[in-house]
């Protein structure tokens, strides 16, 4: 039995997204930009995708950028809400310290042009309060920039509080909503979300696109990309239709069934959590009531979690220890770090995140091996030699 | 395939893995904070100086666990003075490669099976040259990467 339960890295591109896609390769395979009637042809499919994806987040379709990604759109995003402080003499902004390396390493560069940075520290919960971002306010604040949920941990923020204090205040508020498309419920104008960035390939669209949403009269967007005058002269570059159509598929596919595969996937998770913890010194990582409904984040005492996910591809079970963004790096989780978890402990993680398409019976598979998994990993492991015979201390 | 198959079969398999409660020499080397420990236990034979027996424990990635097993399997049966030269190298070669950012974990199997001689050495006093000052610079091999 091979199980997919990497869905937070990736998703499979949904029917309706391919069936979608497969008449922009070869019927309607125009250039948007052209005149003539095939390059027409390909406009309208562009403005359909454009609009779907505005009316499914509550916004106008001039609002709707495509880019390549979640992280161009972060990227776009970020620079964007910083020129215009810059103009305006504001240079601080507040993000936290959990966010994907595509809000922190832009933030890491903008502070090398001048920009002060305030990252919010992640209370165990794994949910940062309204309060924080509150205190964290100054009079030269550009930019609040926080995720809508966790990458790692599925946590979910809570988005329109933040967004009402942002809104008062006068500051622009951007939200990471890559692993929350298509999966939680986004309304822009009711939640006072001024940039929004997401990801299509994370709700069963194909990989290589993203939106960013601009509030209209907010942040004026600058290029990430110079050259032609595609999406309002603010991302040069052909538009990639097949991609586009096919996201915007996927995500009329995903709104419209959300409850339904929430509800689905809230149960597997959650019987998947009530499994996996019932293994001695493991713990879940982040609260476990405000998280994605596919998400289940653990750590395991005394084990790596390379060596976990290796044994566990082996027994079919698709899994991560985080970010598959990050999984080159030998550093834990700078998420779990953040969590406040001794690095010992972070090394531990596993990541199950599912999608509508899994099903009890893979869930159960999963059950029943990874007990077995990690007690061969402890059996090997000097560290959890020692956490038995008292010579150190179990912190979980 | 991230691994060769020989690293997945010592991996999957290691050899020689265990404690050993009557060992001659103990070494151990890295640190739960970087995410590697390799803890090598030998037996050596009095006479003849073999290494008559070898464990190992390890908590790490899959190549940490291969690069210990086959590092196990390399000095078994040898003379002491061989387990001296075994390189990160030899380690790496027997088991058909390992990918870039996991050479770290051959120099850890070579440093855990010098400082299991070195304890066996000191334990016995047996002097020995300067080549058995283990670096005891914790995470420069994970901080490197």
């Amino acid at each position: 039995m091979r199980v997919y339960a990497d869905n937070a890295a990736t998703t499979a591109v949904s029917n309706a997204a391919v069936a979608a896609m497969l008449p922009c390769f070869q019927d309607f395979y125009g250039n948007p930009s052209s005149l003539h009637t095939i390059g027409q042809r390909a406009a309208e499919k562009l403005s359909v995708a454009r609009q779907i994806f505005a009316q499914r987040l509550n916004c106008d379709p001039s609002e709707i950028t495509f880019t390549s990604g979640g992280s161009e759109a972060d990227n776009q995003a970020l620079r964007s809400a910083a020129a215009a402080g810059a103009k305006k003499g504001k240079k601080h902004i507040i993000s936290t310290e959990f966010e994907h390396h595509a809000i922190l390493h832009t933030l890491e560069r903008l502070e090398k042009e001048g920009f002060e940075i305030t990252l919010l520290k992640i209370p165990k919960s794994g949910v940062i309060s309204p309060e924080q971002v509150r205190e964290a306010l100054r009079p030269d604040t550009c930019l609040v920039s926080i995720m809508f949920a966790n990458n790692e941990i599925g946590t979910i923020q809570p988005i329109p509080e933040i967004g009402r204090l942002c809104r008062g205040a006068g500051v622009p508020f951007h939200t990471d909503a890559v692993q929350a498309a298509g999966h939680l419920p986004i309304d822009v104008r009711n939640m006072d979300i001024d940039l929004l960035s997401l990801s299509a390939h994370k709700f069963h669209g194909p990989k290589g696109v993203g939106v960013l949403y601009a509030r209209k009269g907010c942040v004026p967007l600058v290029n990430v990309i110079y050259g032609g005058a595609q999406e309002r002269g603010k991302r040069a570059g052909t538009e990639n239709i097949p991609g586009i159509v096919g996201s915007a598929a996927a995500f009329d596919e995903a709104c419209a069934n959300m409850e339904k595969n929430a509800v689905k996937m809230t149960a597997l998770r959650d019987k998947l959590i009530d499994g996996l913890t019932g293994i001695p010194h493991s713990i879940l990582n982040g609260e476990r009531e405000r998280r994605l409904p596919g998400n289940v984040n653990l750590c395991f005492e005394g084990i790596e979690g390379e060596s976990l996910l290796l044994l566990l591809d082996q027994e079919g079970v698709c899994a991560s220890s985080g970010s598959a963004c990050t999984s080159g790096s030998l550093d834990p989780s700078h998420v779990l770090l953040a969590l406040g978890l001794p690095h010992e402990v972070a090394h531990g993680s596993l990541r199950l995140s599912l999608s509508e398409y899994n099903t009890e019976e893979e869930i159960d598979h999963i059950l029943a091996v990874t007990p077995g998994i990690v007690e061969y990993l402890r059996n090997i492991s000097p560290v959890w030699d020692e956490l038995e015979h008292g010579q150190r201390k179990h912190i979980i | 395939m991230l691994y060769s198959e020989k690293v997945m079969d010592h991996f999957q398999n290691p050899r020689n893995v265990g404690k050993m409660d009557d060992a001659d020499g103990v070494g151990e080397v890295g640190n739960a904070k970087c995410g590697d420990i390799m803890r090598m236990y030998i037996k050596v034979d009095k006479d003849t100086q073999i290494i008559s027996d070898v464990k190992f424990n390890t908590f790490g990635c899959g190549s940490a666990i291969a690069t210990s097993s086959m590092a196990t399997e390399m000095i078994k049966g040898k003379p002491v003075t061989d387990a001296l030269t075994l390189s990160n190298k030899a380690v790496v070669e027997a088991l058909d490669g390992l990918p870039a950012h996991k050479l770290h974990c051959s120099v850890l199997a070579e440093q855990a099976v010098k400082a299991a001689v070195k304890d066996y050495y000191d334990k016995n006093g047996i002097t020995y040259g300067k080549e058995l000052n283990i670096c005891d610079h914790d995470c420069e091999h994970c901080a490197g990467e």
